[in-house]
């Protein structure tokens, strides 16, 4: 591959891999939007299947960390995430402390065992 | 915020709309989830222009881990494609449900090619908390402002993610990269208001993290289909039953 070629190619699948299928959708109900309501069956049941991808997205990112996350270990990193979620549930949904306190767990934990 | 907001004009509307955008919660929200998509674009060795446009062009946080960790990790890109595509299907009624707000009857369809592009989860939310006070004329401009200023803030915080994660010591970089599948977690658990949406997000997570050890191809669009059906079909089951 040339350089030229090498330097645009993350455009490339930026654009084809990344920007169009992800638009599409939008078009898609810009297109739609006369017919459906939001409580119609096809709406509830999209919606579904947006939230479990969206939590699969999640618990991939969570078990196989990259970068800098892999060396913590994984005990850590579960255990900081559940702590970050009761937190959020504890202090009446405040996604802010949730993350905060997630966070900070997950510092933490990464000091005590850090490999 | 209660009663109603007037503008004299369509800019005095987007940049009130801009206002709205730095002062709603979201904000940290982006703040967190594009500090750590910075980091993580750093980390696959992606530019930062590569990244910011990204950000303009695709406008989906979810979409673009996916896609940042489908280039970093040399996934197959149809695989990165579909899982993408999948991610994405939530923007469809999240449009179908904006565009009447946003809508008068004198508005153009290129009027609403903005509005359409810029919906995402944190900007419908707002959308859907405060157009209902403006007056229709004044809308669309608003809920352009709205967009640009999260999207604004999003590019911003990319830039300090990705420079942040260049100098920092291993550890603070790891908690950056932890804010990415962290604030995803808790904010999608807060959308969720619904049993069917607790459940979805309950199942993708044990789906996704099952056919992820199992090595199983097309693990998130099983994750998503599987899991979101049968959360689709306990609702329906449940809602017979009542």
């Amino acid at each position: 591959m040339s350089g030229a070629v090498a330097d645009l190619w993350p455009f490339l699948v930026l654009i084809t891999v990344g920007f169009l299928p992800n638009e599409i959708w939008r078009a898609l109900g810009l297109v739609l939007a006369r017919g459906l309501n939001e409580d119609s069956q096809v709406v509830m049941w999209s919606r579904a299947v947006a939230t479990a991808t969206l939590a699969g997205v999640i618990a991939k990112l969570l078990l196989f960390s990259s970068g800098s996350l892999a060396a913590i270990p994984l005990g850590v990193r579960l255990g900081a995430a559940a702590i970050g979620f009761v937190a959020f549930l504890l202090a009446k949904r405040s996604v802010f402390a949730g993350v905060a306190i997630g966070e900070v767990a997950l510092l933490a934990g990464g000091y005590l065992f850090a490999r | 915020m209660s009663g109603s907001l007037t503008f004299d004009s369509s800019s005095a509307a987007f940049f009130g709309g801009v206002r709205s955008a730095f002062m709603s919660v979201f904000f940290l929200v982006l703040a967190g989830t594009y500090v750590g998509l910075g980091a993580l674009a750093h980390d696959f060795g992606l530019s930062i222009y590569w990244l910011t446009l990204s950000t303009m062009l695709v406008w989906a946080a979810p979409a673009q881990v996916i896609l940042i960790s489908g280039i970093g990790t040399g996934a197959a890109l149809i695989e990165v494609a579909l899982a993408i595509t999948l991610s994405a299907i939530r923007l469809f009624p999240m449009v179908v449900a904006l565009l009447p707000l946003v809508r008068t009857r004198d508005t153009r369809l290129r009027d609403l090619i903005l509005p359409t592009h810029f919906t995402s989860v944190s900007m419908w939310v707002e959308s859907l908390r405060l157009l209902p006070m403006l007056e229709p004329e004044r809308r669309a401009a608003f809920c352009n402002g709205l967009s640009v200023g999260y999207m604004g803030a999003a590019i911003g915080f990319g830039f300090v993610g990705y420079y942040l994660a260049a100098g920092l010591p291993s550890l603070l970089a790891a908690t950056l990269l932890f804010l990415t599948p962290l604030s995803f977690l808790i904010s999608t658990a807060r959308n969720a208001r619904m049993m069917m949406d607790r459940l979805a997000l309950g199942f993708g997570l044990v789906l996704g993290a099952l056919l992820t050890i199992l090595h199983v191809d097309f693990d998130l669009m099983w994750a998503g289909i599987g899991g979101g059906t049968l959360a689709y079909v306990i609702h329906r089951v449940r809602e017979a039953a009542t």
